[in-house]
């Protein structure tokens, strides 16, 4: 039994440590906003933070998560900086079909946390582990720019 | 904020994690126990209505449209609308919802005719039962095109019906009052009752007849052409409420995943399940028998395992230790195959469209061209892989899945089961990506059997990635051989086209080897170029994997061959691409498809929906004034154009492309025109062309699915890559081509803007760096080391 703080929650998990966060959140206490799309560490669709690090949750064993703070989506709008990202991602109606937005949304809540304005080469750095496959890259960035109050330069 | 769906404790298909509360789906059974309790009174359940309906639509011979399809169309309010004692709308979306924004589309169809406030619309989403909603295949462009106006009519019935109650009630004539934002008016009194409290009045009267509603004048509407509402999920999306089929959770539920059959046909020999019952977790391990062919959606077979959780499965898979049989396709090989469609290309094969002489024109050319394309398999990949769960509880079997097909995983399930259909239930919750994937419900039937060999406990099958890039409905794949003859001035005179590819047919006919009208169609034999001599031929093809829908299909690779070839023409004439696809499309005229040879037309009427060249020309001249085309660019850097009709809409692109000097590619800008017809929810018809635009970049420059001894190679998003945010074009400028207009036939939106991305690209590097791209996917073909 190892205890887990999700969420600003501490949780008794009674799996094998070597049992990838991934899956307890989503199989065990019910968190499936963070999802699953490759389960290698290509895609970020299961982005999470530990300790605000972004993180990819299915190839993070939850024995490395001991003693960490894991933050999901379910709990990301209660960063006020998570807040503005959601926000953003509505107003510019970024999302097609959904499913790799709450990734996308904790890869971007960790960048502006840490990088307040960023630069074009910033955004495609923090942002390019996570996969797309509806086409959502333009307006993901024009949300980016908009949290850090930055305009779209267009030429 | 939307929040989930509330009353919790009436719904049995609630999961309370601790932390949220999740609704899974509301069942149709929950839902109309919601409307007894709560007062909804448009309610639903009158099924000699619906059958009415099906006896009004036109007979057999004449059916275009969503006539054509199965269970056609349904435009009964009581249906599609509830509304309660509170005021709230509750509006029934019947399409599926994928990412092109369905569920907010249509629903907001009914809401302007209804005169409802958008704030006080609930949408819920319907189970397979098309004999009850009207179609409900979402693929092919058409839930807009072939809903909006059965949406429209259900509206203006509701509103004609709260309209009938208010003046009832009021004892004043009918056209003395009117709808306006959930209330209906009298303005010679100035009194007003909301809709909540003419619901249950409403109800009682007769649903007026279709040739009698008075639907809104475009210039009254609120939210159809407009785009200003946000997407109707957007709230649960950002928040991760959003619920897929991946995420469904019921009580007692098991998990579980397949070791299924590496080559397509084969089958287990045997297999030693003791290594994986050891590992912690797993519960059982199935043999799931396989299917004789035709592929159909029958499930491959193979090992399941069954676990408490899907790590465990996983796992479990890993310690499974299997002797397959590869079966008939052990040797299909990709580059083997191809050099097949090559040679296959480089023959006479089944002529299916053939104006003027041909031979003779070639053989009278002053100069002929040729040229090959070749276009790989693709998978899909949608972001969330297919996932299924079922319970079978007293014979009454209930799914939750993201599926393209609700009423066809129905069908599919209750064969499997052997159940009568109305003893099965598929509720569709939001899918994560479709692409053509989720039309195909293998895995729903494999979740069915799953269950079924659990005694009916809840079993969720979650398909990995690599089953999901081994195991798909693949896009086919092709070589286009073209030909041409041009004269003196370099205007073509003869025009010969190949096309060579496996056909979706084959899946369901193990036997087919030419493409279908369907595939054919799809901008080959329906080529709406003004050459006097042409000739289209199909040699044989023969599939040796399943062969599916991808997004746009067979457009792909024929848009992208037709398009490159094009500018490889005008470049051997010495002119500029876009004059020559001009002169080529000839003057402004409506083309009959079937004189074209193409008795398809994408499902739709000949006579409302010629080829308009027209409108092909317009889109290319808008995208060549918005990209500024013929602006001089440096070395290195270039503008490429490509134009496609399909999906009955008309596309074209302009790509600018730089290529460094070790042959670095990137996409500074795309400019896409794009003439659908009436424009209906015009941000969501935005999204769909910017995502297309990059799933065209991506399978141009990155998409591959190949194999070896019979198996699919790539494995995951490391070997079958997508295009990423620092490699995706960086500006895509959408122009819609205007029209106020809302009695003209729609056009598709979610696939026509694919196909011209790859040519268009190819033919921007061509101008770039001079070199001819013919093989897709682009991958390290520019590179200079």
């Amino acid at each position: 039994m190892i205890t887990l703080n999700i969420n600003g929650k501490p949780r008794q998990i009674d799996l094998s440590t070597d049992t990838p966060l991934l899956w307890v959140l989503r199989d065990h206490l019910g968190l499936t906003g963070t999802k699953f799309g490759c389960g290698i560490s290509l895609c970020g669709a299961c982005t999470v933070h530990l300790d605000g690090e972004p993180t990819r949750a299915c190839v993070t064993p939850i024995s490395t998560a001991v003693g960490k703070k894991i933050v999901t989506i379910e709990a990301i709008n209660q960063d006020a900086t998570g807040q503005r990202v959601q926000e953003a991602w509505l107003a510019l109606r970024v999302p097609q079909c959904g499913y790799c937005q709450s990734g996308q949304i904790m890869a971007a809540t960790a960048l502006l946390k840490q990088n307040p304005k960023p630069t074009d080469t910033d955004i495609d750095t923090a942002m390019s582990g996570n996969i797309c496959r509806c086409g959502t890259y333009c307006r993901i960035r024009a949300a980016i720019k908009q949290v850090a109050g930055l305009t779209e330069v267009r030429p | 904020m939307k929040k989930p769906l509330d009353c919790p404790e009436l719904n049995a298909d609630t999961w309370n994690s601790g932390d949220s509360l999740h609704i899974v789906n509301i069942s149709r059974r929950t839902f109309l126990k919601d409307l007894a309790l709560t007062g909804f009174v448009l309610a639903a359940g009158f099924p000699a209505l619906i059958r009415a309906d099906e006896t009004a639509m036109p007979s057999e011979k004449e059916k275009y449209g969503a006539d054509a399809m199965p269970h056609g169309w349904v435009d009964n309010p009581l249906v599609f609308v509830a509304i309660a004692g509170d005021g709230t709308v509750t509006i029934i979306c019947h399409r599926s919802e994928m990412g092109q924004g369905i569920r907010t589309s249509l629903p907001m169809v009914v809401a302007d005719e209804l005169e409802a406030n958008w704030l006080h619309v609930r949408v819920e989403q319907a189970p397979g039962d098309e004999r009850r909603y009207g179609n409900q295949d979402t693929d092919g462009s058409r839930s807009m095109r072939h809903f909006f106006m059965p949406m429209r009519r259900v509206g203006a019935a509701a509103r004609t019906m709260l309209e009938s109650a208010a003046a009832a009630q009021w004892q004043v004539p009918i056209e003395e009052v009117h709808a306006e934002q959930h209330q209906i008016l009298h303005p010679a009194t100035g009194r007003t009752l909301g809709y909540g409290e003419l619901a249950e009045a409403a109800a009682k009267l007769p649903v007026p007849a279709r040739e009698s509603l008075r639907l809104k004048n475009p210039a009254d509407f609120r939210y159809i052409g407009k785009g200003s509402l946000r997407i109707y999920d957007g709230q649960d999306i950002v928040t991760g409420l959003a619920q897929y089929g991946i995420d469904t959770r019921l009580e007692d539920m098991l998990y579980a995943v397949v070791a299924r059959p590496p080559v397509f046909g084969g089958k287990v020999l045997s297999y030693d399940a003791r290594d994986a019952l050891k590992v912690p977790g797993v519960v059982k391990v199935i043999e799931l028998p396989s299917s004789p062919p035709p592929a159909d959606f029958n499930p491959l077979g193979g090992i399941a395992v069954i676990a408490r959780n899907t790590w465990a499965a996983i796992q479990g898979r890993k310690a499974l230790k299997i002797e397959w049989d590869k079966g008939p396709h052990g040797n299909y090989d990709s580059v083997a195959y191809k050099a097949e469609l090559e040679a296959a290309a480089r023959k006479p094969g089944k002529v299916v469209r053939n104006d003027g002489d041909i031979d003779a024109a070639l053989q009278g050319a002053v100069k002929r061209v040729a040229a090959e394309y070749y276009a790989p398999h693709l998978a899909q990949a949608p972001m969330e892989p297919p996932a299924a769960t079922a319970r079978i509880v007293n014979g009454v079997c209930e799914i939750w899945t993201c599926t393209q097909a609700p009423q066809v995983s129905r069908e599919r399930v209750a064969k499997w089961l052997k159940l009568p259909e109305d003893k099965v239930t598929v509720h569709v919750t939001l899918l994560g990506g479709g692409f053509g994937r989720k039309s195909k419900p293998d895995y729903v039937i494999e979740a069915a059997l799953l269950s079924q060999a659990m005694n009916g406990r809840p079993v969720k099958l979650t398909w990995t990635r690599e089953d999901d890039l081994h195991h798909s409905y693949f896009h086919t794949v092709s070589v286009e051989r073209l030909e041409a003859g041009l004269d003196t001035q370099g205007k073509p005179v003869a025009w010969l086209h190949r096309t060579v590819a496996p056909t979706i047919s084959s899946t369901f006919a193990p036997d087919s080897k030419h493409q279908m009208p369907t595939e054919l169609g799809m901008g080959v034999i329906n080529v709406p170029f003004a050459i006097a001599n042409l000739r289209i031929e199909n040699p044989e093809a023969e599939a040796h994997t399943r062969i599916g829908w991808f997004r746009s299909v067979s457009n792909i690779p024929h848009a992208f061959a037709i398009q490159s070839f094009v500018a490889e023409l005008a470049a051997a004439s010495g002119r500029d691409p876009k004059d020559f696809l001009l002169d080529l499309i000839g003057s402004p005229r409506h083309i009959d498809p079937r004189t074209l040879g193409d008795t398809w037309n994408q499902g739709e009427s000949p006579e409302i929906y010629p080829v308009d060249t027209g409108r092909l020309r317009r889109v290319i001249e808008a995208v060549s004034r918005e990209a500024n085309w013929g602006r001089v660019l440096p070395n290195g850097r270039g503008l490429g154009l490509a134009a496609h009709y399909s999906f009955v809409t008309y596309v074209a692109v302009v790509v600018e492309v730089t290529v460094d000097e070790h042959g670095k590619l990137s996409i500074p800008r795309i400019d896409i025109a794009v003439d659908c017809g009436p424009q209906v929810n015009p941000e969501r018809i935005r999204s769909q062309l910017e995502g297309a635009c990059i799933m065209g970049v991506s399978l141009a420059t990155l998409g591959e699915i190949s194999f070896k001894e019979g198996a699919v190679i790539q494995d995951n998003f490391h070997t079958y890559q997508l295009t990423r945010m620092d490699d995706a074009p960086r500006e895509i400028r959408i122009h819609l081509l205007s029209t106020t207009e809302f009695d003209i036939p729609l056009g598709g939106v979610g696939e026509p803007g694919l196909p011209p991305i790859a040519p268009a690209l190819c033919n921007a590097i061509f101008a770039a760096t001079g070199q001819r791209i013919r093989q897709l996917p682009i991958r390290d073909q520019l590179r200079k080391d």
